[in-house]
């Protein structure tokens, strides 16, 4: 029977929801009261069905409307997707990825015909059905990197590994966290890690790029990571700050529930086989309060992680206007008693 | 036992003797589905079964990323190294099953160079089978320039001249024909990288001689698998797990640990890829470090051992493992 994909806008009039499945399924990242970094990576293999992880590239009902909203996003800033010259390979490793996952894993909406390097692909939610030959530039509209990433929900950066290191050297990036690909690029790991709090002085970085770096073919691997986002828009960049930023001085107790939104991202590394680069997606999950509440571990769990959270990180979150709002308003579905251990809801 | 990589499941289906020294061995899928695709410079490690014994040993793919239908290495016979390549020339047969590991690459091409400027030397031309077809494929700026001992030991020369003409070139030793290093390396192109893959001493030379003539250190590429040697038996306690083991003349210590039921992670088996390191607790008596990844400072401090090629003389020595 297939998705049936949801007719709604992450911006303007923010018609964005979660069907009652989809707040179930969300990737809800604490697995206790607290939060603090740590190397929480995992190896990327299927998890349990109706779960984000049933496929290893995830596609769900809001594809469609983030396929319209990416566009938009391009037709104002070509630059959120950029490939310096010696990626265009690993481009096309990232397209023959993400056309083999998602018509492994949703045959009903996507289909991948290989005859040698000429292949056909059906992309049926959003009306595509190209012929191509796999290798040769000239025979898509786009680069292979945009091409199959304007089709592909989430984020993702193309890492060149070399000199014992990992460069942000190719990206489509339009559904970040306050953060420029156009700024980034062809910056290596520590640079366009250097902003983050806390997490240098604990070594987390050096112990994170060894293990990335010898990320093995056939071995993906993933970690969560969140932020919280005033009303459920995606495009939440640094060259947009002035259409967003103000957004978190709107926070009233009256609407918390419908404005505040949890951003979870699904982040996944998976070495690539002709390049040996690295793509890294980062697939964003938005929730809303009134949503998220609906489960009550995850109020009562939430309320605590975001009352106890170390100054440094709720600044470097963008937290601080709304903070005490948000908290007072979670603190009255929190009566207190104990929430069962890991992530789901109960 | 881990090699830190997926395994695949194949069948020898050719074996072909190359010259006195260097067989060629094919492997495919025993399910008949493709091969993973891999880049230019990736290896595998090759698991052998011999009795009671397990050799994991590495080697290049030499055969061309753009065709997985199957995956060639080539092996060069060493009587007296610790066993592995006699075992492959003895008893590996087509239709033998075996396991080898997922690619891993550890020489990759950088994709940014202008011009690749490759130097073999004897065996160390298989990663330049691949990396030479990936960039021909591609339309890539590549020269080869291989040093054999004879004609008749220079795998590969024929195959390699007849697909890329004068982007090779040959010099044998019999012949007295040296590379003009320095020449070479005085005249390229900016945005050159180089490669060289060969015994120790010539790395060593490429290395030092680039540095000399003002090569950025991130420029010079080079492989430099360690075979684990063959030495005098010894014991070791694994602090962590409980267990005394012992490590006989032709294991390597990495594979005792494994025979033992412990699994460190671990990928090359070669000495370059860090994974295997292990900390040493307490020890009376002599390392013989033979890696590529501790610094000497570490060789120095006794502090830790690459497991997968290095071995110890003496009294007593007690991992953390």
């Amino acid at each position: 029977m297939g998705i049936t994909f949801r007719k709604e806008t992450f911006r303007d009039d923010f018609t964005f929801r979660n069907s009652p499945e989809h707040i179930r399924r969300f990737p809800f990242p604490f697995h206790e009261d607290a939060y603090m970094y740590a190397v929480n990576i995992e190896p990327h293999v299927v998890g349990p069905k109706g779960s984000v992880l049933e496929n290893l590239i995830d596609v769900d009902e809001h594809y469609v409307a983030e396929m319209q909203d990416r566009a938009l996003v391009l037709a104002e800033d070509p630059l959120r997707c950029q490939s310096l010259p010696h990626m265009t390979l690993a481009g096309w490793d990232l397209l023959e990825l993400l056309m083999e996952q998602q018509a492994l894993g949703y045959p009903e909406h996507f289909t991948l015909e290989r005859n040698g390097d000429r292949w056909r692909w059906i992309n049926r939610p959003l009306g595509i059905d190209d012929t191509f030959t796999f290798g040769d530039t000239s025979t898509l509209p786009y680069g292979p990197m945009e091409y199959i990433t304007r089709q592909s929900q989430g984020d993702f950066c193309i890492l060149d590994q070399r000199d014992g290191n990992l460069w942000m050297d190719a990206g489509m990036v339009t559904t970040q966290a306050d953060w420029s690909l156009d700024f980034d690029i062809g910056m290596n790991f520590f640079e366009w890690h250097a902003p983050v709090p806390l997490a240098h002085e604990k070594g987390i970085f050096t112990r994170a790029l060894k293990f990335l770096t010898n990320i093995q073919q056939g071995k993906p691997a993933r970690r969560l990571n969140w932020t919280m986002t005033i009303n459920p828009r995606l495009d939440t960049s640094p060259e947009n700050y002035h259409k967003w930023g103000p957004d978190r001085g709107t926070v009233t107790p009256e609407n918390v529930g419908d404005k505040v939104h949890l951003r979870v991202e699904l982040q996944s590394f998976w070495r690539l086989p002709r390049s040996n680069g690295i793509v890294f997606p980062i697939r964003c999950y938005l929730i809303k309060m009134d949503e998220l509440v609906t489960q009550p571990k995850w109020a009562r769990r939430l309320h605590r992680v975001i009352r106890d959270l170390p100054e440094e990180l709720a600044t470097y979150k963008g937290l601080t206007r709304y903070r005490p709002t948000l908290v007072e308003w979670l603190s009255k579905l929190d009566d207190g008693s104990a929430t069962s251990p890991g992530f789901g809801p109960d | 036992m881990s090699t830190g990589t997926t395994k695949l499941d194949v069948v020898v289906s050719d074996v072909v003797p190359v010259n006195d020294l260097v067989t060629r061995f094919h492997f495919r899928r025993r399910d008949g589905e493709l091969l993973p695709t891999f880049s230019g410079g990736a290896h595998v490690v090759v698991e052998m079964r011999d009795g009671e014994r397990t050799r994991l040993n590495p080697y290049s793919l030499m055969g061309s990323p753009l065709d997985t239908r199957e995956y060639t290495i080539s092996v060069r016979r060493d009587d007296v190294g610790r066993g592995g390549s006699l075992f492959m020339h003895r008893s590996v047969k087509p239709g033998l099953e075996m396991v080898i590991s997922y690619p891993v690459n550890l020489f990759s091409l950088d994709l940014r160079a202008k011009k690749h400027l490759m130097l073999a030397g004897g065996i160390g031309i298989t990663p330049f089978m691949a990396q030479t077809a990936q960039l021909a494929g591609a339309g890539g700026n590549f020269e080869l320039h291989y040093t054999c001992r004879t004609a008749s030991l220079g795998t590969y020369a024929d195959v390699l001249q007849q697909r890329h003409g004068n982007r090779v070139r040959l010099y044998h030793d019999d012949r007295e024909e040296r590379i003009d290093l320095d020449r070479l390396l005085s005249s390229q192109p900016l945005g050159t990288h180089l490669y060289v893959c060969g015994p120790a001493g010539m790395i060593n030379w490429v290395r030092d001689r680039a540095a000399a003539l003002g090569w950025p250190p991130e420029t010079v590429h080079y492989e430099h698998f360690a075979a684990p040697q063959p030495g005098l038996p010894f014991d070791v306690t694994l602090a962590v797990s409980g267990k005394t083991i012992r490590v006989g003349e032709q294991q390597s210590l990495l594979e005792a640990i494994e025979a033992a039921g412990v699994d460190p992670p671990c990928l090359c088996r070669g000495g370059v890829c860090g994974q295997c390191e292990t900390n040493v607790i307490s020890y009376d008596g002599k390392f013989i470090h033979n890696d590529h990844w501790l610094s000497e400072e570490d060789h120095r401090s006794g502090c830790k051992i690459m497991p997968c090629v290095s071995r110890f003389e003496g009294k007593s020595l007690v991992l953390e493992r």
